[in-house]
């Protein structure tokens, strides 16, 4: 599998290799290890039961499932936004359980990009200072911060208007300002929450072409929905009811019937 | 996996500060303004108090320095019986003999009371004192006429009267008139003049002066002057005061005060923050309820702010980060605020002293602590609420 790291180094949004060296199409980037999560409400909420999956690194995947079958809850825990009551989360081999609250925060500001379904951009900033930010906690100095912004932009097709206030854009190129700046700090995973949720179809639509095209570039991306429809779009699919996963299909690759290689990005191949 | 693999801990440049901690200022700023205005107004109470009080003692010192610090008054005290002794009528004669003595003159109680027109009863006396003056008296209390003339040596022989400021305007005079006269035990005497203030001998304002031949001839004046006003060179004042009880009266020199008039006006200048105690009081009361104002808009910004917090938090923020945020975004609006205090504060200091002729005095200590004051308060009303948002789980933040 060594050859596949070839293609992995040269997509420019690619996981960095040199900062956690599990290289090659089996790295694995996030890890859930027989995870359980217990809300300790009245009476308490079993939200997770012993939940294990591995993506690894240029995945695109979906977690789907009804409301209420866990996906947020598995959405937080992947994000290292919250803890498991049980079993492991591990993101580029680092388990969560080990790691003290700045750490995590510093993981997160370095290894994690988050798509949610309300953008939760900021009104007061243009789309390149909106980017910008995703970088923010990184200590990456402002100037830096901005010339990645646009380069993240131009990813997500919307370097023209950098400058503009983010209440100036459609709910489509909201979003794509959204998932450029989940993008911006070249992250190992993307965690998007509902990021078609409040599209319309179309607009949602491409939205989940631009997710082709980073996969392409080897950009590894959960995709949490409870559409089944989008989520059949997916190479993989991971099914959640009550707290389990009931199913995990991947589709076969192109170059690979396994379906757990990794297929070139059409552009690169000679 | 190894230890090595854990990401550095980010770090928030003091400019990304700045920037997290102004967006409540830029994104609500009506609400901003109206959550900085009881600070601003408490600053601005304490500078201008202070600046106030600062500016009119220099215009007290420098009213002393036009005046002179170089006058001492002679008056007699009492005899060892308790009785009210009498100075010499030889006392300014011998007075002038002393070498460093560069003005004398004097004036003498005339013991007749003073009336508008003879049909005001006798006891109406008005506490106004009929004084015989001499004819140097205003050159050397650096005062003058406001209307009229003094007296000069012709008028100092006739019935004619110069009135203080204040004895005119208990009298009911207000400007010299042709004829314009008042009744003094028993005869008219014509107005001719009405004096300014007289900074360093407030009694000659509520006295009617006459001169002294007049006041032998008309109203029975003994000659015996009650206060002797000496110039002595400036730095022999000490001196002159030395020898001035004895010169004056050599027999009994114990039965003479000789004081500085303007002593008693440097006290003063000192004494200017007698009234500030108040309005410091008001000032720190202002302070208060901005600091209430900006607390309880911090800890509405962070309820109503709780998705920011979260997206901050996903996006790497430690817990340090979100604290340092809205703490240092308490601080902004409390500094805002207590700069423009400090700006009215000065303004109106300046506007005052203005209208008062002083010097625009604004006390170092009034500014800084005004800031530093308002540092304190946005960092005190800040912490709470800052805690609070970096307490909140980044998962409470997202609609799930
Ligand atoms: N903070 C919480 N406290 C108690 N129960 C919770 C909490 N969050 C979620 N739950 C419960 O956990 C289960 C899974 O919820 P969630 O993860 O939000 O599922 P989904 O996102 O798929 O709708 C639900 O039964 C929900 O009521
Ligand atoms: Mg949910």
């Amino acid at each position: 599998m060594t050859s596949a790291a070839a293609p992995l180094a040269a997509g420019r949004f690619s996981p960095d290799n040199q900062a956690h060296p599990t290289s090659g199409g089996t790295r694995p980037v996030l890890e859930v290890d027989h995870v359980t999560k217990v809300y300790p409400s009245q009476p308490p909420v079993t939200a997770l039961q012993d939940v294990s999956f591995t993506v690894t690194g240029g995945e695109l995947l979906a977690i789907v499932g009804p409301s209420g079958s866990g996906k947020s809850t598995l959405l937080h825990l992947m994000g290292t936004l919250d803890r498991p009551s049980a079993g492991h989360v591990r993101i580029t081999g680092v388990d969560v359980a080990s790691l003290s609250d700045r750490d995590l925060a510093a993981l997160r500001a370095t290894r994690i990009g988050f798509v949610f379904q309300q953008f939760f951009l900021a009104e007061h900033q243009t789309v390149v200072d909106n980017v910008a930010d995703g970088l923010l906690y990184a200590s990456v100095p402002l100037t830096q911060r901005r010339a990645r912004a646009l380069q993240a932009l131009e990813l997500v097709g919307l370097a023209e208007r950098p400058w503009a206030r983010p209440t100036q854009l459609s709910g489509g190129q909201r979003q794509r300002v959204a998932i450029a700046r989940a993008l911006v700090g070249q992250p190992a995973i993307v965690l998007a929450d509902e990021p078609t949720g409040n599209l319309d179809q179309t607009t949602g639509g491409s939205i989940l072409t631009l997710f082709d095209q980073l996969h392409h570039q080897k950009v590894t991306i959960a995709v949490i929905t409870h559409d089944q429809t989008i989520a059949a779009r997916m190479p993989r699919r991971i099914e959640m009811l009550d707290g389990r996963i009931v199913a995990d299909t991947t589709d076969p690759g192109p170059g690979e019937p396994d379906g757990h290689g990794q297929p070139a990005p059409p552009g690169q191949q000679p | 996996m190894t230890a090595a693999a854990i990401p550095l801990h980010g770090r928030l440049r003091p400019s990304d500060v700045g920037r997290v901690a102004s967006i409540g200022l830029r994104t609500r700023k009506l609400r901003a303004g109206l959550s900085a205005l009881g600070i601003a107004i408490g600053v601005a109470a304490i500078v201008a108090v202070l600046g106030l009080s600062s500016s009119s003692s220099a215009g007290l010192l420098a009213e002393i320095s036009r005046l002179g610090t170089n006058l001492l008054t002679v008056q007699p005290g009492t005899t060892v019986f308790g009785k009210n002794a009498e100075l010499p009528t030889g006392a300014p004669a011998m007075i002038a003999r002393i070498g460093p003595v560069t003005s004398i003159e004097d004036t003498g109680n005339v013991n007749v009371n003073a009336y508008r027109n003879p049909y005001i009863p006798t006891i109406q006396t008005n506490a106004l004192s009929v004084q015989a003056a001499s004819l140097g008296l205003l050159a050397d209390l650096r005062t003058s006429v406001a209307q009229g003339v003094y007296l000069n040596p012709a008028t100092a022989r006739e019935p004619a009267a110069v009135l203080g400021p204040a004895a005119a305007q208990r009298l009911g005079i207000e400007g010299v008139y042709q004829g314009e006269r008042i009744w003094l035990d028993k005869q008219w005497f014509y107005v001719i003049g009405i004096l300014n203030p007289a900074t360093l001998a407030p009694n000659i304002d509520s006295s009617i002066l006459v001169g002294f031949p007049a006041a032998q001839h008309y109203l029975g004046f003994d000659g015996h002057p009650t206060t002797i006003y000496v110039r002595a060179q400036t730095n022999q004042v000490n001196a002159v005061h030395g020898v001035l009880a004895a010169t004056a009266n050599p027999e009994n020199p114990n039965e003479v005060n000789v004081s500085q008039p303007s002593a008693a006006l440097v006290a003063r200048a000192d004494a200017q923050s007698a009234f500030n105690g108040l309005f410091l009081g008001l000032g720190a009361v202002a302070l208060l309820v901005g600091a209430v104002g900006v607390a309880n808009i911090m800890v509405i910004s962070v309820l109503e702010r709780r998705s920011e917090i979260g997206l901050r938090r996903a996006l790497g923020a430690t817990k340090g980060h979100i604290r340092i945020q809205f703490l240092s975004e308490a601080i902004l609006l409390a500094l805002a605020g207590g700069t423009v205090g400090v700006t009215l504060g000065i303004l109106s200091t300046a506007v005052y002293a203005t209208t008062k002729h002083w010097a625009i005095v604004i006390p170092t200590i009034a500014w800084t602590g005004g800031i530093a004051a308002a540092l304190i308060i946005g960092a005190i009303a800040g912490l709470l609420p800052a805690l609070r948002a970096a307490r909140m789980s980044p998962t409470e933040a997202f609609p799930v």
